[in-house]
């Protein structure tokens, strides 16, 4: 029988016996980012389809946590850097060929124009909010005039946030099971799914509420295709994206990810909301736990496979 | 210019001379290395091969190290050496994790740290540490772009081949076979 046998000598910290540079940070992060950004995309598509008192729950009330996601989801960023004085290096630079440096700046666009988006819809929680200063009053008051360059502002960086999470790790070719431009279009769907699940838990009205389970059972769909779609694509491609597709077809990732993202995480959730959408009496968060759930897991699993899987030895 | 380094799989035997004068050299932390051996045995018994690797980053023509840092901390000097600058660099991990090498590490300080090509002593006209000491001399280190050149002419009678091409990084680390 044909054998190989590799020693290698090197034993770096993070590195070896291989990689894990990025632990819980990353994927709680691209968690939390994709899931403001399919809030702000539900709140400012509704918008500028001038249906804001019809989906109040999406336009006007899911968006005011969207500024203490993104803050959280920025916070574990920051633990993650290694070199943390110095990350203002991230703003003194706009690197076209770096996802991370269109995520920074993302960021830095996207998460002060969530602040003015839930800031411009206080009352609808606290309807005698007073801001107090004439000069916030001034601001909320040509904020509010101007919402729907404000709505497509912040759907254009929304669909931008959504979908450089996945391009962050598909644009590192070293890691076989991350190189797949499927990665971007799943995020985001998981992202838009996890805001619409958000967005029925945020819903006072049964009509918006109906409408959000058919736009999750529809996301939930497009995220299964794009998982089948994914693992094909690895098994039709070279030795390394096959190895990297077998993390999950039998390897150590397999019954992570199939039971948790795939079943608790989108079948289950799915056909909760589809037997809602039949009329049984389903308590709304059970399935909105659930999808969020299975879209954090898929960002753990695929950030700590992803790091397993490579190219040598 | 264009620096590169070919070292020779026939004659080295996998002592760690070159790992220990990289780590002397460039005050590598205790328990890291920016340069390491790798011994392959491959075959059917009774018919095995060795090959013994002394290896480091390849300081790529096409480095995703360089293309994913966020700062431009990573970024190619003179000659395509691939160096970090340790002030401008945040530690974020997107270049370690971009190697299909492993070649970077995350320094104790917290900066990104990897091999050098010892930028500092080719500057003076010296070789890298590891060619320095290499017991075997089975090293060579120069400018591809000057045809007289060590490496040059060695590569030119020698077998040679890279590692991992279909990655698609253009290594300048060469090994003669």
């Amino acid at each position: 029988m044909r054998e190989e046998i590799i020693t290698s000598g090197r034993l770096n910290p993070y590195i070896d016996p291989h990689l894990e540079i990025w632990h819980w940070h990353i994927p709680l992060y691209l968690f939390l980012g994709g899931l403001a950004a399919g809030i702000l995309f539900f709140a400012s598509l509704y918008t500028i389809l001038g249906k804001e008192n019809k989906y109040s729950g999406a336009v006007k009330r899911a968006p005011i946590i969207v500024p203490f996601i993104l803050m959280i989801g920025l916070t574990a960023l920051f633990f993650d850097l290694k070199h943390k004085l110095y990350f203002w290096q991230l703003y003194t630079v706009i690197r076209i060929q770096s996802p991370m440096s269109w995520g920074a700046w993302t960021l830095m666009a996207i998460t002060p124009l969530s602040m003015v988006w839930a800031a411009i819809h206080i009352r609808e929680f606290f309807p005698n909010w007073d801001w107090k200063f004439t000069i916030l009053k001034e601001m909320e008051k040509f904020a509010i005039k101007y919402k729907i360059y404000l709505a497509w502002a912040i759907l254009y960086f929304s669909v931008i946030l959504g979908i450089y999470t996945g391009i962050l790790f598909s644009a590192f070719n070293a890691r076989p099971l991350w190189n797949t431009s499927i990665l971007g279009p799943l995020f985001l769907t998981s992202g838009l799914s996890a805001g619409a699940a958000v967005i029925i838990m945020f819903s006072k009205r049964p009509k918006e509420r109906i409408n959000f389970a058919k736009i999750d059972i529809m996301l939930i769909g497009i995220e299964l295709f794009l998982i089948v779609h994914m693992f094909m694509g690895f098994l039709a491609s070279t030795q390394v994206q096959i190895d990297a597709a077998n993390l999950f077809l039998g390897g150590p990732y397999t019954a992570p990810f199939w039971i948790f993202v795939v079943i608790i995480g989108m079948i289950i959730p799915a056909i909760l909301e589809f037997m809602e959408l039949r009329k049984f009496h389903i308590p709304a968060i059970i399935p909105v736990v659930l999808v969020l759930f299975g879209s954090l897991m898929l960002r753990f699993i695929i950030s700590y496979a992803g790091q397993m899987s490579r190219w040598l030895y | 210019m264009r620096y590169a380094m070919a070292i020779d799989t026939k004659k080295c035997v996998g002592c760690s001379d070159c790992v220990v004068a990289c780590q002397t050299e460039n005050n590598v932390p205790i328990g890291y290395c920016r340069d390491w051996i790798v011994e392959i045995t491959d075959g059917t018994y009774p018919q095995l091969e060795t090959e013994i690797r002394s290896e480091r980053c390849n300081h790529c023509e096409n480095s995703p190290c360089v293309r994913c840092c966020p700062t431009g901390a990573s970024h190619y000097e003179a000659g395509g050496i691939v160096t970090v600058t340790h002030d401008e660099c945040i530690g974020c991990g997107a270049c370690i994790t971009s190697c299909p090498y492993d070649a970077r590490y995350s320094h104790p300080d917290g900066y990104v740290d990897k091999c050098t090509f010892c930028m500092h002593r080719v500057q003076k006209g010296q070789q890298p540490a590891c060619v320095a000491v290499c017991p075997t001399k089975c090293m060579y280190f120069g400018d591809l772009d000057d045809p007289n050149s060590e490496v040059s002419q060695i590569m030119k009678k020698r077998k040679h081949k890279t590692l991992i091409p279909e990655a698609g990084t253009k290594p300048h680390v060469y090994y003669l076979i």
